[in-house]
């Protein structure tokens, strides 16, 4: 995703930023209903009762400091976060942005999603989402701020009780102290002191980072033992009163539409079912178990009808990844040129030699071990409560309201952890099981949690994109790189998604082929727009998650042709980039210093390395990989990944992304491929869509490097640059280039 | 009506013998501590111990283990095999979005209660479970250190 984006521009709103401010206890806590003493309010606020609180108008996001903080009796701090949490760390980083400042330990913490609500969004325009690698970097002012203005109310809260000057005391972890006197009142203590203080009209100072005690520091994650023990509570394990299960069949294409069930009375009679329904481009059965309601609905037999008119991306009948990708290797269509530079034609008159490729990559499920689910519950006061996984609360709140028809105040939006996401869950049409969770607990008068087994969700999950690169490159006398073309069929995931084109070309179609760092005088990097049948979505790391290694794997084969070595030719590109140079010799380093092979292991089998770079959300990385073939399989042995961030929050967090991130990239790169023949999906579950086992997982080895820069994301950046050293590696080993993912069994 | 012995304790299920185990903890007991993921036995978030052996409840007919002492990951600390099994869990940082690591942990603790000093092979060959956000050598790390082996697995700088 591109950097501040806004996923739906209709959202974003510009909002000013500005200083922190206190609420009143009583017109907060009179909003909200309820009252404990305790600084601020956070969890039983509702998006519609946020939003009744101060009016949307008057709200700063990010500043308003009990919409955020609740410090309990016991000193026990609890977190409302903006961002969602799904494994990628976000939440105990902002534990420790705020208790830096607000001086308090971030284990202390208790983390939770947010409600929607205008206080929570706290990304640039005013908007809120998780993704793009975004939630640290975009908020970490704010959040710094926030904890600054909390502490300022605590250490006014304790002048007053203590009779001294605000000037005389100090905070130590948890407490505010006054070391003339010896005493000291514990934050727990002062809460409900605090409530009715203004915060400071000039913001409090923030701290000199040389100072920092948390930030920067491998702080344990705060949802490991919960996450350890089966206690961490996911959609999926969403429970109420009176709650009924669902489960949907499909269409085996997209677009088809219900005709009749061929066996209804039937089905009706098995077992345990409460009802069969005809959804739009579903039937589902309800029953008060999950496993006879899905039971009953995979005996359904249905006659599917082709849709009779215009629907959201219908799937043809003929469609094949194989044809698309002979397709999209030819298409000949309008060249629309995001990036150019030099004279790429002067360039190919005056050059030494050239190289022609044809590059590929394959659609890809998310495959997030936690199917999707939605709980929809209407409530007599005419409410309604919704769970399900989410990454956006308040776009999904916009579209809740649009599908059940009340208005956005009676909805209140649950967001619990999420089992995985990458990219999974922002709002996809036809893509998410919310509305059809709704339809049934409108028609069975009972709240109903619909669960998409995985069959349904490969089904339904929106896809990677497909692209087929054609690249042509020039050689200097000296054999470097004069100029460099691409040019990509393909359709991006943001217009995929909005299923038009914007007038612009999307930026998360080519990134990873536009902006690299990269010297080469001569570029044109292009687009052919080839409207994908499939339904598309963002993918952790998004067009760079292909792109990249298109890239950089072409590279190497320029680098064949101009007889030089991959690691000097990037070398030579580099020049004068500090940041890069750096960073490139980090992972060298890393490495043992660069060795491309083939050589012999000590096991006897033989080797190859291979390398490559990205810059991907805002941070640099540099990696290599080492691989072996054995059988026509690929092993993936090790993996040097050096990661320019800017700067860092948590570094064992950095690790562990840097870690899961190359365990995506080694997946895709060996064994991932959303086939489709005849329309429909070849495989829908893991069995023929497998994905990276223990067995073939590399071991890892992370270099930080703290550059200074301005700080970029995490979560993703790991990624692109692993696909293409690991073909760049399997290339050096077999002599021959491989050119399309996934790379499979070898011949 | 089906008697189960879960984590010691006897529990009447009304429910069909060809009904997964999955479901009957999940939504008759309410159990959700045990992960669906994929429903054929191929994924391992499901995974429990039945007389101690790790088995994926997604494929295992409730009839079958009636006689049998089952055991989730909601009791696993009370094994003390299973508690160091946490504990190593917590110290290597093993989990990220967590929804896998039930079944890793039934996983791991039935692997070190059957075989306390594992090799590598024995871990390979034992700790099959899928994790999407790529924790495998994490896991690993974990699992040596609690069946004491040299930390031969590097997963950081």
């Amino acid at each position: 995703m591109t950097e501040w984006t806004p996923l739906d521009p209709a959202l974003a709103q510009a909002l000013p930023t500005g200083a922190p401010v206190n609420v009143s206890r009583r017109g907060f806590l009179g909003a909200a209903g309820a009252g404990t003493l305790v600084l601020g309010f956070g969890l039983p606020m509702g998006g519609a009762r946020a939003q009744a609180a101060g009016g949307a108008a008057a709200i700063t996001p990010g500043t308003r400091v009990p919409a955020f903080l609740a410090i309990g009796p016991d000193g026990a701090i609890r977190l409302q976060s903006p961002f969602a949490e799904g494994g990628q760390g976000t939440w105990t980083a902002l534990a420790q942005i705020v208790g830096e400042e607000l001086d308090a330990d971030p284990a202390s913490f208790v983390v939770e999603n947010a409600p929607p609500g205008p206080d929570y969004r706290v990304m640039p325009g005013g908007i809120r989402f998780t993704g793009g690698s975004m939630s640290v970097r975009s908020s970490y002012d704010t959040m710094r701020r926030l904890g600054a203005s909390a502490r300022a109310v605590l250490i006014q809260a304790a002048a007053q009780r203590l009779s001294v000057p605000v000037a005389e005391l100090t905070t130590q972890p948890g407490r505010v102290v006054h070391q003339a006197s010896g005493r000291s009142l514990g934050y727990g203590e002062l809460a409900p002191h605090a409530l009715d203080l203004a915060v400071p009209a000039t913001p409090p100072a923030l701290k000199d980072p040389k100072d920092f005690r948390w930030i920067g520091k491998p702080q344990a994650r705060l949802d490991v033992r919960a996450k350890s023990t089966g206690k961490a509570q996911f959609s999926i394990d969403t429970k109420v009163d009176g709650m009924l299960h669902a489960a949907v069949q499909h269409a085996p294409r997209l677009g088809l539409t219900v005709g009749k069930i061929r066996n209804e009375a039937a089905v009706k009679a098995m077992k345990g079912v409460h009802s069969v329904h005809v959804l739009d481009g579903a039937v589902a059965v309800v029953a008060p178990r999950f496993w006879h309601a899905r039971r009953a609905v995979e005996a359904a037999q249905v006659d599917w009808l082709e849709p009779s008119g215009a629907t959201y991306r219908p799937m043809p009948a003929t469609f094949s990844t194989a044809d698309h990708a002979a397709h999209l290797a030819t298409v000949q269509g309008t060249e629309e040129v995001a990036e150019s530079s030099g004279d790429v034609a002067k360039a190919f008159a005056a050059a030494k030699s050239t190289v022609s490729a044809t590059y590929h990559s394959q659609y890809l499920n998310h495959a997030q071990l936690e199917p999707p689910s939605a709980l929809a519950r209407f409530n007599a006061d005419g409410t309604l409560d919704m769970w399900f996984p989410n990454q956006a609360p308040d776009m999904f709140l916009a579209e809740v309201a649009k599908v059940s028809g009340l208005p956005p105040e009676k909805i209140r939006i649950h967001s619990p952890l999420l089992g995985g996401f990458f990219g999974r869950h922002f709002l996809y049409p036809k893509g998410n099981p919310y509305p059809q969770a709704i339809e049934l607990a409108k028609r069975v008068n009972a709240p109903v949690k619909l669960i998409w087994t995985r069959e349904e969700e490969f089904l339904r999950d929106p896809l990677r994109p497909m692209a087929a690169v054609r690249f042509r490159g020039a050689l200097d006398a000296a054999g470097m790189p004069l100029a460099i073309e691409a040019v990509s069929a393909t359709e991006g995931p943001g217009e995929g998604i909005a299923d038009k084109r914007s007038g612009k070309i999307d930026p998360s179609a080519l990134e990873g082929l536009t902006g690299k760092s990269y010297a080469v005088a001569n570029t044109r990097i292009a687009q052919i727009f080839v409207k994908s049948p499939t339904t598309l979505a963002y993918w952790r790391s998004v067009g760079n998650s292909m792109n990249d290694f298109f890239y950089e794997a072409f590279l190497d084969e320029l680098a064949d042709q101009g007889g030089q070595d991959p690691y000097a030719v990037r070398q030579h590109l580099l020049a004068g980039n500090a940041r890069l140079t750096t960073l490139l010799k980090a992972v060298v380093d890393l490495s043992g210093g660069w060795k491309r092979g083939p050589f012999k292991a000590a096991d006897g089998t033989t080797r190859a390395r291979g390398m490559a770079m990205a810059s991907p959300f805002g941070t640099q990385t540099a990696a290599i990989a080492e691989v072996s073939i054995s059988d026509g399989q690929v092993t993936v042995h090790e993996v040097w990944q050096a990661i320019d961030p800017g700067s860092i929050v948590n570094p064992a967090i950095i690790t562990a992304q840097v870690n899961s991130a190359v365990a995506l990239g080694v997946s895709q790169a060996l064994v991932e491929e959303a086939a489709y023949k005849n329309g429909e999906r070849v495989a829908r579950n893991f069995d023929g869509y497998p994905i990276l086992t223990p067995d073939r997982m590399p071991r890892v080895h992370v270099r930080i490097v703290e550059s200074g820069e301005k700080m970029g994301g995490i979560g993703e950046p790991g990624l692109p640059a692993v696909p293409p050293a690991v073909v760049n590696a399997v290339s050096r080993l077999r002599g021959k280039r491989v050119r399309a993912l996934p790379i499979g069994t070898l011949a | 009506m089906i008697e189960l012995t879960i984590n010691g304790q006897k529990r009447r299920v009304d429910a069909e013998g060809d009904t997964p185990l999955l479901w009957v903890l999940r939504d008759d007991l309410g159990m959700t501590g045990t992960k669906y993921g994929c429903g054929i036995a191929q994924c391992g978030a499901c995974s429990v111990m039945i007389d101690g052996t790790v088995t994926r409840s997604c494929v295992t007919p409730v009839e079958s283990v009636a006689s049998a002492q089952i055991t989730t990951i909601e009791a696993v600390e009370a094994d003390p095999v299973g508690a160091r099994v946490v504990e190593a869990w917590v110290k290597h940082q093993v989990p990220q979005c967590g929804y896998c690591q039930s079944g890793q942990v039934m996983a791991a603790t039935s692997l070190l209660k059957q075989n306390a000093r594992p090799s590598d092979a024995d871990v390979e060959a034992a700790m099959t479970n899928l994790c999407r956000c790529g924790t495998y050598n994490a896991i690993k790390a974990a699992v040596r250190d609690v069946a004491g082996l040299a930390p031969a697995q590097e997963h950081g700088a």
